[in-house]
């Protein structure tokens, strides 16, 4: 019985610790501009690197993420989420955004954009050089996004149509629910080939890049991002997405896979 | 409909039928070993089993393709010696089903022997019987209520197994998708139609299972009670 008592204080103790912080933390930020940026999954890693640099620069802001597939956080924003700019990593979306006047349409850009790659496990002897040369008949399985509902899918389709190899890999085809489901496939080797991003077959390291896409074979896969209509830090909304745009930014993005 | 593709209701009802016949036999098993014994280690094994239960089914799903992947450690082995991969398969459905619906087998079935009054087997040993024979003479005809409860439960959790099934046996119509999948793949994509066709059979399924079960139970006790009083 003491034992509980003592427990419940101190959890009371660290309760009120946890409290105070708080409040500390809202004092200190009240001349500071908190930005809730609304972005893509598949930018995570770049963006959480970016932040830090950039908010070395920008003392005044602080940056919030909340990451997610673009249709999802378009859902959210829609339903009143306090997003201050979404990036999103489908045209479709952000379409959908502006149709519904969800955004401030003249701050929408395109800040960068993502590439097919064919890949393998690390220690796969593949020996493949391009998307051309698949051979249905020389693999087991073949990951990819689920076309209807992925958008990696979608242009995986479009690739495929283009080179006439959609019909010969049926097959061989395992969709995916993400991206990231597909490069699970290929990391432990359960897919012989996968088809993912750039940026994605990038961050693994259990993987081998084999070829890259002609962008020619499928629709652009751009980022645009935009400044959320309800947004109250517009001014510091499109200073971010200015630095994205900026040759800082740029190199950040190429670093990861973007460009 | 939906083009008269009905794969996936015949490939739920496939891995469901086999998977639950083998959570059965397994559970029954566990559970009529563990019910009348304790030795050390015992809550070690029981927390073990009902683990599926209470872990995201990503989780599930991810230890899954560790063990049974093409590198994993069951699955390796499986492969070098009957070339057989279990990873992209409707066979990797079944597993899926096995290990999420076992815990509600062994968990009804441990509740169904404990309840047994241990008389009836005592008596049934003082009368010679082998323990064979005192486990299909009294505990299971005994216990069938209790495990039959289980089957069903089990056989419902099974046909509704989602989120480690993808994983492991991945999406590939008309090979590995069952009505879940189905289902999640047409909203995602916004055929809401075919979405709505399946949702409308997986809910009856399961609705009528569920019934069929309370009825049964309902018309047993009634009997076994009117047998008693009959005594």
């Amino acid at each position: 019985m003491k034992k509980n008592v003592l427990l419940f204080c101190l959890f009371f103790v660290l309760l009120l610790s946890f409290g105070c912080s708080d409040g500390g933390k809202v004092k200190e930020d009240e001349e500071q501009v908190e930005l809730l940026v609304s972005a893509a999954a598949s930018l995570t890693d770049v963006l959480t690197e970016l932040k830090e640099e950039y908010e070395k620069d920008h003392k005044n802001t602080s940056i919030t993420f909340n990451f997610g597939s673009s249709g999802k956080l378009a859902a959210q924003i829609e339903q009143g989420a306090p997003a201050d700019l979404f990036l999103s990593a489908s045209a479709k979306d952000m379409d959908n955004m502006n149709d519904k006047g969800l955004i401030d349409e003249p701050s929408r850009i395109d800040f960068t954009q993502n590439s097919l790659v064919l890949i393998s496990n690390k220690d796969s002897t593949i020996d493949l050089n391009s998307f051309e040369k698949i051979d249905s008949a020389k693999i087991d399985h073949l990951a990819i996004g689920e076309p209807e509902s992925v958008p990696v899918g979608r242009y995986t389709k479009e690739v495929f149509e283009h080179l006439g190899l959609w019909e010969p890999l049926q097959s061989k085809l395992v969709m995916g629910s993400d991206v990231r489901q597909v490069l699970t496939h290929v990391e432990m080797g359960n897919a012989d080939l996968g088809i993912v991003y750039a940026s994605d077959a990038l961050i693994s390291d259990k993987v081998k890049v084999l070829a890259k896409a002609d962008t020619e074979w499928h629709e652009p896969i751009v980022y645009p991002g935009a400044i959320v209509d309800s947004s109250r830090h517009k001014e510091e909304a499109q200073e971010f997405l200015d630095y994205l745009m900026s040759a800082d930014g740029k190199l950040q993005l190429e670093k990861f896979g973007f460009k | 409909m939906t083009n008269g593709d009905y794969t996936p209701l015949l490939l739920s009802l496939k891995v469901a039928a086999i998977s639950t016949s083998i959570v059965f036999v397994a559970g029954v098993f566990f559970a009529y070993l563990f019910a009348k014994k304790q030795f050390f280690g015992k809550s070690i094994i029981e927390s073990f089993f009902m683990l599926p239960l209470v872990l995201p089914p990503t989780v599930v799903g991810f230890g899954l393709l560790v063990l049974f992947g093409k590198k994993g450690w069951i699955g390796s082995w499986l492969i070098e010696w009957f070339d057989f991969q279990v990873v992209f398969t409707w066979i990797g459905a079944v597993i899926a089903s096995i290990v999420v619906s076992f815990p509600l087998m062994y968990q009804s079935a441990v509740a169904a022997f404990e309840s047994l009054d241990k008389k009836f087997e005592n008596v049934a040993r003082t009368m010679g019987a082998s323990e064979w024979r005192v486990f299909w003479t009294v505990a299971f005809p005994l216990a069938w209520p209790g495990l039959l409860a289980g089957l069903v439960l089990s056989f419902a959790r099974g046909l509704g197994e989602f989120g480690a099934t993808l994983m492991l046996a991945g999406y590939i119509p008309g090979k590995t998708d069952t009505i879940p999948m189905a289902i999640y793949f047409a909203v995602e994509s916004g055929q809401m139609e075919k979405a709505t066709f399946w949702v409308i059979i997986i809910v009856a399924l399961g609705f009528s299972t569920i019934m069929w079960l309370n009825w049964w139970s309902k018309r047993n006790m009634r009997r076994f009670s009117n047998d008693v009083k009959r005594r």
